[in-house]
């Protein structure tokens, strides 16, 4: 069995080892899932509704295959996505990410996309919301190989503390070998707009009701590019921003 | 409706509102007009609650209770609007989900119950209609990507869906064309000028007051009323200019 990581590895620099040790013996290993040539994958990640909520899942995506993950990690205690992924010729994937939560929750999220070949795309959305005093983290590393030409990454990060107990970490991390990629990425903190807030008030909205519109308008998008059912991601993503909201 | 006494508010600590007294009966579209600087959005955004707008001294009764002793959303409950000068943008919120949102809010407020979706889809068409409004505009994130005069005509819009006892309009008429101008003037008319309702203009120009007639006009100047007088106060304003009429 593989030994419990400890916070001095990078990518649990954030992590709660004490919940993570709880359920670590099932998840030593993670999850493998494979997309053969130029087929399409297309998960909806909801919250188990434990307090220690731990996913991780390397994916290989074969040439020309797609892949769109929507992931809601909102553990009352510890959530932790992690997520590794290999691209290879021409790959394309997407992942749509919220952290969301209070109390003293630990939320993270932390990917390793690896471009081994020309030509794949990946973007990733990611969106926290947190109060009281929880920490919600992204930890995105993006590894380009020499043959990486072509790649196209984006990131775009952010976070909405409304407590002055929260925290947000966003921590990309760039490793490029290839010369002629495009590797964007972006990340903000902030808090609610004080001037959308008291136009809100001004039209009647309580002050529970305002921030829960506004943060529903933040977190607004992730779910857009979702085919077929949602499998009800959007309702449990509005239920936890009410609930941070109040 | 609204009666406003010795009022006096400072911002960040300065003295902007400087005594002021004004009633406004129900029925009445009183406007007041000011240079720059007089304290006219001040006033507007005391009577709406807006944080960072201290009330020093004076007091404000608003159908019968005491104004200050409401939060903000409650004033809109209660029956009053705020129309803004600079409305303010919010991506990712459906003009739709806000309106709804906000109507629903002041309902429960009044023990009433929500608006059911059809319900408040059908008064939002009717509404955007009424204002020469497209109503595929409601579907659009709140004010984001909207004109000057997109703004000001979706303002009205809001203002007949809430359909308030008294608005306090705070410089509606600036940055708008003629056609825009006409339109919100017609809202303003069809909307508010009853028996039962009362209309606070704030207002920089005169040209608003061609479509609103106001049954008084009022100067303020360094924070309080300096002249009041029937519409044709107006006219000699924009005549004179304010140094000449306020003095």
């Amino acid at each position: 069995m593989t030994a419990l990581p400890t916070r001095k590895l990078e990518a649990f620099r954030y992590a709660d080892i004490d919940a993570l040790a709880s359920v670590w013996t099932s998840l030593a290993a993670p999850e493998r899932v494979e997309i053969a040539a130029q087929q399409r994958l297309q998960q909806i990640w909801l919250p188990s509704g434990d307090e220690v909520d731990v996913r991780r899942v390397e994916m290989v995506l074969e040439a020309g295959a797609v892949a769109r993950i929507f992931a809601l990690n909102s553990a009352s205690r510890y959530g932790r996505f992690e997520l590794d992924v290999t691209m290879h010729e021409e790959a394309d994937f997407a992942f749509y990410g919220a952290n969301i939560g209070g109390g003293d929750s630990t939320l993270e999220i932390v990917t390793t996309l690896r471009h081994v070949a020309p030509g794949a795309t990946s973007h990733q959305t990611i969106r926290s919301v947190l109060g009281d005093k929880a920490t919600g983290s992204f930890l995105g590393r993006i590894e380009v190989a020499r043959e990486g030409q072509q790649t196209d990454a984006e990131q775009s990060v952010k976070a909405m503390l409304l407590d002055r107990g929260a925290t947000a970490n966003a921590k990309p991390e760039l490793e490029i070998f290839a010369d002629d990629v495009k590797c964007a990425h972006g990340a903000t903190v902030g808090e609610l707009d004080k001037n959308q807030l008291f136009y809100a008030a001004a039209r009647g909205m309580d002050p529970v009701s305002a921030r829960a519109l506004l943060l529903e308008g933040f977190v607004s998008g992730l779910w857009d590019e979702i085919e077929g059912d949602d499998q009800g991601i959007a309702a449990l993503a509005r239920d936890a921003l009410r609930k941070v909201a109040a | 409706m609204l009666k406003i006494e010795n009022l006096h508010a400072t911002v960040a600590g300065k003295p902007i509102l400087n005594g002021l007294t004004l009633t406004v009966p129900t029925g009445e579209i009183h406007a007041i007009m000011g240079p720059n600087g007089a304290g006219k959005s001040t006033l507007a955004y005391v009577l709406g609650g807006r944080p960072g707008y201290e009330v020093t001294e004076g007091s404000v009764t608003f159908d019968g209770q005491d104004l200050f002793a409401l939060e903000p959303h409650e004033r809109a409950a209660a029956g009053m609007f705020l129309g803004f000068q600079y409305p303010v943008e919010i991506p990712g919120v459906s003009y739709l989900q806000f309106l709804r949102e906000a109507l629903n809010s002041q309902r429960r407020a009044k023990g009433e119950k929500d608006l059911s979706g059809g319900e408040f889809i059908r008064l939002s068409k009717d509404k955007a209609a009424l204002l020469g409004m497209d109503p595929e505009m409601l579907k659009r994130p709140v004010n984001v990507g909207f004109s000057g005069g997109e703004k000001k005509r979706a303002e009205m819009v809001q203002l007949g869906i809430m359909d308030p006892k008294i608005a306090i309009l705070d410089e509606t008429d600036s940055g708008l064309d003629i056609d825009a101008l006409k339109a919100v003037g017609a809202g303003i008319n069809s909307i508010m000028r009853s028996p039962e309702k009362s209309v606070l203009l704030i207002t920089h120009y005169q040209r608003l007051l061609d479509y609103v007639t106001p049954d008084k006009v009022h100067v303020l100047s360094r924070g309080q009323i300096v002249r009041s007088g029937g519409p044709e106060l107006a006219h000699e304003l924009e005549r004179e200019g304010y140094a000449e009429a306020a003095a």
